[in-house]
């Protein structure tokens, strides 16, 4: 049997969060106390317009708000991620993401995590799901600062599909034999490279569209 | 005056067979959520259903009887030891069909040893559903099956569906070195210290070393003979001697009861499907009553009526009112032995002769469709896998013949019970039709999909191979007759996928039939439901 792989989106499929809370908790941990509460009133005001934002276009959003982490630190993100995984990334944890990725395990499939999320800050969630692989953003450091930048291509919508395509190619895979799974239609070209996409906890456009291509629906609690 | 030959042909030497002449009325028959009311060709073949047999006075009574009078065991309440861990197993919702009017006979069952085992200060107790690779039964199902009281005294910690999938659920008690035969149960009644199978048999395949081997298993075990080559091997699914399903879970069985002190109670019901509403359906069509006769026709133009959803939801939702015509109890095999009698009994009827073309009407429910939908692949099953079977190893069609169904055959998948069936459908069969290949190239795939597996364990869908099960299913069938024909389908891919021809009505299938089998083919009709098997001479 040809070796396999399962690629999982992380935001809205394995945990509840969306990555908005990921953005908000770096916002929320930098610099000052005074500053601090500054920004989490800022974060917190503005968190519908990002919510908004991330609906409308990913990619637009994904640059926006990289530019937050703008002269930080790479250990400081470095610790704040392990702070904010404990915080945020694991409590948010659907209880049954541990199954399915056993399962995928079992059934001799590779595991890779395939976020827009930045890969320090889901660095601590692969070790804490014993993940193969991590296919995410990668933000640009210059003398051990932060740009606000990301290195191209951004992993988003079609990327994705490009980024697990190449990652097949590179690992010798069976792409037909793959398994996708992820929660918003925007991950729709991640799902249709895949031969198994599955979606999990759909928005309304996934599951109509899961619907008429016959794609299985988990509904994770 | 008819000659003493026309007269044989007649009666066939058994009330339930009919042979179709000029003034014979025309037949009800089943054909998914409605029916079709047919004129017959003169000669044809109608074969009834027995009436049903009287039921036990008192049921509870019977069981009692039945602990205490155990064949080739000690009476339950002499197994039975204070502080021990005892679990009662219990069938799931494939049986009966429709699903029994309550009290459902496993609730009598439960409600008579649970009081027993509080009398014996057994305290600790679980009881498992024997769902196998089945759809995990819901809440509300769960709920009926055993009562309200039993339900919440035990659900859902002690109360719960088997699950084949959890990696520390399951115990293997043996394994062959290459791993082509593996015993495995569930571990919670490998740990028991006594385990208590409640049964309801509703055919002759239930029952017997089939209850564990295959209600408890997980998959490895389940591939030992759910596969092609043992379809293939038997004769018959409902007879045992001339079935190698049957040997092979007997093989199981025997190791499981070497390993496990298990005590069965099974139980057998009669055929009465049908309520005062609907009860004309056990009549032949000879002896309808006027008032059978428009309740018949108002009943078939109201289903007509409706959307098929709200057809589906309507006719599953009238439970059978069933009568216990037998309990028995003790080790496997005797108490099997005693059921199977009875159930001969209920559903046998003789018949001379196999005949070229064969009807078969597809009701709207099978095993693997309560409260949901008759999918191609159900409907397949059906006719290639059970209706083929209702026999004691002689098929009622001939080698080469035709097999008719009665069915619209429609494409509709319930996603929730059945999504690795509606990827089997879509993928598999337009790339081949044959078992050995699907087994060889597709059931691992399908077994393992993560997904399924999920889906399975965490919903209620059937596991990801049951399609490729159900296509095995229809093997017999499949390898034994020349055509299929589904009479009545709606449209054109569905019977093309399966393999069949298809036609607008019944009497353009016989057209089509004879046209196959010569214009002198002989023709029968297995008129179910209610359940019906003949014994070929």
């Amino acid at each position: 049997m040809p070796a396999k792989a399962a690629f999982y989106d992380v935001d809205g499929t394995l945990v509840k969060t969306n990555v908005v809370h990921v953005y908000a908790y770096y916002a929320m941990n930098r610099g000052s106390l005074l500053g601090i509460a500054g920004r989490t009133l800022a974060t917190a005001a503005s968190a519908p317009l990002f919510a908004a934002m991330d609906a409308v276009n990913r990619k637009k959003f994904n640059e926006f708000f990289y530019r937050y982490y703008a002269g930080l630190s790479e250990d400081r993100l470095i610790s704040i991620a392990e702070d904010m995984f404990e915080d945020v990334l694991k409590p948010a944890l659907y209880e049954q993401t541990r199954d399915l990725i056993d399962q995928a395990r079992r059934a001799g499939c590779r595991i890779v995590l395939v976020t827009g999320a930045l890969d320090f800050s889901m660095r601590p969630l692969v070790r804490h799901l014993g993940a193969d692989d991590l296919i995410a953003n990668k933000m640009q450091f210059v003398g051990g600062k932060a740009t606000g930048k990301v290195i191209p291509p951004i992993i988003e919508g079609a990327n994705k599909a490009n980024a697990i395509r190449s990652y097949c190619v590179r690992e010798g895979l069976a792409l037909d034999q793959c398994h996708g799974y992820s929660d918003s239609s925007s991950d729709y070209a991640m799902l249709a490279v895949v031969g198994r996409p599955t979606a999990v906890n759909p928005d309304m456009r996934l599951r109509s569209i899961a619907r008429a291509y016959n794609w299985p629906i988990l509904d994770l609690k | 005056m008819r000659p003493l030959k026309t007269l044989q042909k007649l009666y066939d030497e058994e009330s339930q067979v009919v042979i179709t002449e000029k003034g014979s009325p025309p037949r009800a028959l089943f054909s998914g959520e409605n029916f079709l009311l047919e004129d017959l060709p003169v000669g044809t073949r109608v074969i009834f259903p027995r009436p049903p047999l009287a039921g036990v006075p008192n049921v509870k009574a019977a069981i009692r009887w039945a602990i205490n009078h155990p064949e080739g065991m000690e009476p339950l309440h002499a197994l039975l030891r204070p502080g021990m861990r005892l679990t009662c197993v219990i069938d799931d919702i494939s049986v009966p069909l429709p699903p029994m009017a309550t009290p459902d006979v496993r609730q009598s069952i439960l409600e008579v040893v649970l009081e027993l085992c509080a009398d014996s200060g057994v305290d600790d107790i679980h009881l498992i559903i024997a769902n196998a690779l089945h759809r995990r039964m819901t809440e509300g199902e769960m709920r009926r099956m055993v009562g309200q009281k039993i339900f919440d005294a035990y659900y859902p910690d002690r109360y719960y569906n088997h699950d084949a999938e959890d990696p520390d659920g399951i115990t293997e008690l043996e394994r062959s070195p290459c791993g082509s035969h593996v015993v495995a149960v569930n571990r919670r009644v490998a740990e028991s210290d006594l385990t208590v199978y409640v049964n309801v048999n509703f055919v002759p395949m239930n029952g017997g070393h089939k209850s564990m081997g295959t209600g408890l298993a997980n998959y490895a075990s389940l591939r030992a003979h759910h596969n092609p080559q043992t379809i293939r091997g038997s004769d018959s699914y409902m007879e045992p001697k001339k079935s190698e399903l049957y040997r092979r879970n007997e093989r199981i069985g025997k190791a499981i009861d070497k390993h496990l002190k298990v005590f069965h109670i099974e139980s057998v019901l009669n055929n009465r499907m049908f309520g005062p509403a609907t009860d004309f359906l056990h009549k032949r069509e000879e002896d309808y009553t006027e008032g059978d006769r428009l309740k018949f026709h108002a009943m078939r133009y109201a289903l007509s009526k409706v959307p098929r959803a709200a057809a589906r939801t309507i006719l599953n939702s009238v439970p059978a009112p069933y009568d216990v015509t037998g309990v028995f109890a003790g080790a496997t095999e005797p108490t099997h032995q005693k059921i199977l009698e009875k159930s001969w009994q209920q559903y046998v009827v003789p018949v001379q002769g196999q005949s070229d073309i064969v009807i078969f009407p597809i009701p709207f429910i099978s095993p693997y469709s309560v409260n949901s939908i008759l999918n191609p692949l159900l409907v397949q099953v059906m006719g290639l896998g059970y209706f083929f079977n209702l026999n004691r190893g002689v098929p009622l069609v001939k080698k080469g013949g035709v097999i008719i169904l009665t069915h619209p055959a429609f494409d509709e998948f319930d996603p929730v019970q059945h999504p690795s069936y509606i990827e089997f459908f879509n993928r598999v069969l337009p790339e081949t039709r044959d078992a050995v290949e699907i087994e060889k190239k597709y059931e691992r795939e399908f077994a393992e999909n993560p997904s399924y597996v999920h889906l399975y364990r965490k919903g209620n869908a059937y596991h990801g191979v049951h399609p490729l099960y159900m296509w095995y299913w229809g093997e017999n069938g499949r390898q034994h007759a020349g055509k299929v024909i589904v009479a009545g389908a709606e449209n054109n891919h569905v019977p093309a996928l399966l393999g069949w021809d298809r036609t607008d009505t019944l009497t353009e299938a016989i057209e089509e039939a004879r046209g196959f089998m010569g214009r002198s083919a002989s023709i029968s009709l297995l008129r179910i439901a209610p359940t019906v098997m003949v014994d070929v001479k």
